[in-house]
């Protein structure tokens, strides 16, 4: 059966204060072309603080998470990134209160929730129950858990139609679970949280166990139904793909420490340090360390002049200087500021093609980009150089980032 | 076609795991290669398949949670919780056309288990709600000591074995917990309630399929999850603190958790500067008492209520031989030898493996207490379990490898046919 992508079009939820105000019956599904017209939902919103909220287990000497101060808008949808023993899920643990907090405060709206039980939070999260029963119809799958809290019949019922709208779900809520797609399924997950009206969504790495079509598909949805809904969300994961694709803004923590706060143009156009340089962005950014001689530095067979001002007032007599793939330009071998890379090898994507290759002329740089220790220059799909050519490539006015060689921090 | 590049890893790998067939997806597999087709509800394709022997159970799922689980699973084990085995995880699969197939997570089959969807479909004892929840609250509580916060308890992640007259509950599907140093009592708090909801779920599930007798209070048995285990979790951890000339209190609360059926290994005692009050906390405590003291008598490795019917039964036996100044050793020996073999050996062998041998002994007693108050008489046990073979045993359906179906209920062909047939996994 076909999938309607959800959210096209343009939604505006009406926020209403009174939990159980009544919906409106004015939405109308145009089942063509998966649009929708507004829907008058009743969400109640919240921010979420993390106040110096910090985390040690039992044992260790350095704090899981480590003075966390962060604070999330209304409606917002943050992701929380960073690699494996970061601190995200214990920070979003945090949050949900399975994890106690050893020093600082953590409020949702204005209240404190530091002490508070998890399941007195006013907090969803989705997808942590996501087999669906097969006997039950997919609106009793939804609401289930409203029955068991006792809440009225035609409140479940309003409240679960309500759900299946904004989830594209309303013509199958009488049918069996098994009448549904993947995606679908998935989408009645999502509708278990939906229904409960928390105040936050909170998800830890949700698209790890399912396939890769299934990721791609889910990931799209959760991304649109948020902005439709417009609940603040928390959301965890170690792919920087899903972050940059997904989040409103982005969180990304390294031991236990926050980097850098901001949204996904943000990170990857000023990435306050070296590890966000390197974490951010698929291919990785290139990252050498360089001695300044002259206000200079030496990649390869250019010499590049550094940042008066940043030149000045440096703390040792090198730099790390960062460079992406798509910041060099593949230029004539005599052009100022060229160097000479060698092709190793050549990742057609089609609409894209990357070199990878080595440093000519190279002056003992530990020039990486993410795990590769080899140069990566994204080059024009229709030109593409030999294995074994060299190529001349020169970094694009202003697209070089500059940071302390002993802090990380960014300088430029 | 493109050569698979598989990668298993495995404790003790099994070299017929090679013969199956690794590059088709699960989904698919043929029905030759199948034992049966699961029925609960899985967010996974799980397939049930015969090997050497025996049954294992395969999952499809991703890379790192499949090692993940996998892990989890062999600590589990370490730590003598009661798990399914992990057999290994296998990944690098390709189809013919190279396309990558997602990794498996393989699992030993738990001879002898029942899912809860074939415990209900059954027309069995009105109580059996209530000793299912009585199991899992004590399989919840085990876990929670040892520090694992399970993220995602329900029915249908766990499998049930006949224990006596009770259930035992065995932790199925581990890809949520996590094992921690100690359990907060908010994690604990949160488990549980998770816990309470999806058990009034899948039961609510029953009734909508007409599985579950009318009368029955779904709301009321996942909140009697909820007490069960507060119960037990209190008895088992709570401090009490009473006067110093009060101490044969110590050796009552022992006996009241070895009566539980768990042994304590460590029991925190303090008293005040005067010694006028003494306080007391189980500090270690450990499943498993009667099962180790029969183990450790008979070398009878069997599970907790049936290690309690069969101590009974022992005790009865020392008293009527009038030998309750021999070493207890001794007389277990003889009982064993005695009454025990010579009784499971008495039931024909084909229908001997309908059930496991303690399992077995349990409903021969049992039975005789039936037989001999409608005789107004004892009953030998020879006699009784002749009766129980004829009577009871070769109408009770095979339950060594029960997978997923109810008793009796016969596979549908058409089930094992690739997809969308019968009761398929969702989610």
């Amino acid at each position: 059966m076909a999938e309607h992508p959800v959210g096209q079009g343009t939604i505006a939820l009406q926020q209403c204060h009174s939990r159980h105000a009544s919906v409106s019956n004015d939405t109308r599904h145009d089942g063509s072309s998966g649009t929708y017209l507004p829907v008058e939902g009743c969400f109640i919103m919240a921010t979420v603080t993390f106040d110096h909220a910090t985390r040690i287990y039992p044992g260790t000497e350095r704090p899981a998470v480590d003075a966390l101060n962060l604070h999330i808008e209304d409606g917002e949808f943050l992701v929380l990134v960073g690699p494996s023993g970061c601190g995200k899920s214990t920070s979003l643990r945090m949050l949900a209160g399975l994890e106690d907090v050893n020093g600082g405060h953590i409020f949702i709206g204005e209240r404190d929730v530091t002490d508070v039980q998890p399941k007195d939070r006013d907090i969803a999260m989705v997808f942590q129950n996501y087999a669906l029963y097969p006997h039950m119809s997919v609106a009793d799958n939804m609401g289930f858990a409203l029955k068991i809290a006792g809440t009225p019949k035609a409140e479940i019922r309003q409240r679960v139609e309500e759900a299946a709208k904004i989830l594209d779900l309303t013509e199958y809520l009488d049918r069996k679970p098994k009448a549904l797609s993947g995606g679908q399924r998935q989408r009645v997950a999502m509708g278990r949280a939906i229904v409960r009206q928390p105040q936050v969504f909170l998800m830890d790495e949700p698209l790890s166990n399912l396939d890769a079509k299934l990721r791609v598909q889910t990931r799209t949805q959760i991304a649109s139904l948020q902005r439709r809904l417009g609940v603040t969300t928390v959301y965890v994961t170690h792919d920087q793909t899903e972050a940059l694709t997904m989040g409103d803004r982005i969180a990304v923590l390294n031991a236990g420490i926050l980097q850098q706060v901001g949204t996904p143009r943000e990170m990857y156009d000023k990435p306050a340090n070296v590890f966000v340089a390197g974490f951010i962005g698929s291919p990785a950014m290139n990252i050498g360390t360089f001695t300044v001689t002259n206000g200079s530095v030496q990649v390869g067979a250019a010499t590049l002049p550094i940042d008066r001002t940043i030149a000045s007032n440096l703390d040792s007599n090198r730099v790390t200087l960062g460079f992406r793939p798509e910041s060099l330009d593949v230029v004539d071998a005599s052009t100022a500021g060229a160097f000479h890379v060698e092709v190793n090898l050549v990742e057609e994507l089609g609409s894209d093609a990357y070199v990878y290759g080595s440093l000519k002329d190279d002056v003992a740089t530990d020039l990486h980009a993410g795990s590769t220790d080899q140069l990566i220059v994204r080059i024009n799909p229709r030109h593409v150089p030999e294995k074994g050519e060299i190529i001349s490539v020169a970094i694009k006015p202003g697209q070089q980032h500059v940071f302390s060689a002993t802090s990380g921090e960014r300088l430029s | 076609m493109k050569p698979q590049n598989l990668q298993i890893t495995a404790a003790a790998p099994d070299p017929a795991l090679l013969d199956l067939p690794w590059d088709v997806p699960l989904e698919d597999w043929p029905s030759e290669v199948l034992a049966a087709l699961p029925r609960g509800i899985s967010r996974h394709i799980v397939r049930f398949v015969r090997l050497s022997g025996r049954v294992i159970a395969i999952k499809e799922i991703g890379e790192s949670v499949a090692y993940r689980e996998y892990e989890l699973l062999r600590q589990l084990r370490r730590i003598d919780v009661p798990s399914v085995v992990p057999l290994g995880v296998i990944t690098g699969r390709r189809s013919p056309t190279g396309e990558p197939l997602e990794a498996v997570l393989v699992t030993e089959h738990l001879q002898f288990s029942l899912p809860y969807r074939a415990l209900f479909s059954q027309a069995l004892r009105p109580d059996t709600a209530t000793r299912l929840i009585d199991a899992l609250a004590v399989l919840l509580v085990r876990l929670h000591l040892v520090g694992f916060y399970w993220g995602d308890v329900s029915l249908s992640n766990t499998l049930f074995r006949r224990d006596a007259d009770r259930f035992s509950a065995y932790l199925v599907d581990a890809e949520t917990g996590d094992l921690h140093r100690q359990l907060s009592p908010k994690q604990r708090a949160y488990d549980l309630d998770l816990a309470r909801t999806n058990i009034i779920g899948e039961l609510m599930d029953l009734a909508a399929g007409e599985l579950l007798d009318e009368d029955t209070d779904e709301i009321g048995i996942g909140d009697a999850l909820v007490s069960r285990y507060t119960e037990l979790w209190d008895a088992l951890t709570v401090a009490e603190a009473f006067a110093g000339d009060e101490r044969w209190r110590v050796a009552a609360r022992i006996e009241q958790l070895n009566n539980l059926g768990f042994d304590v290994d460590e029991l925190e005692i303090t008293t005040d500067i005067d010694g006028t009050t003494v306080r007391i906390q189980p500090k270690v405590v450990d499943a498993g008492h009667h099962s180790r003291r029969l183990l450790r008598l008979t070398g009878l490795d069997v599970q907790q209520n049936q290690a309690r019917r069969l101590l009974n039964d022992l005790d009865s036996y020392r008293a009527a031989m009038d030998r309750q100044n021999d070493e207890e050793e001794f007389v277990a020996h003889d009982w064993l030898r005695t009454v025990f073999e010579p009784t499971i050996t008495a039931v024909p062998r084909d229908l001997r493996r309908k059930l496991e041998p303690a399992q077995l002994f349990h409903e021969i007693l049992d039975h005789r207490w039936f037989v001999s108050e409608r005789a107004k008489r004892d009953v030998s046990l020879p006699e009784a379990t002749a009766s129980y073979v004829e009577n009871v045993l070769r109408h009770r359906p095979d339950e060594k490898a029960l997978l997923g179906l109810a008793p009796g209920e016969v596979q549908d062909e058409t089930e094992l046919g690739p997809r969308g047939a019968g009761d398929e996994l969702y989610g």
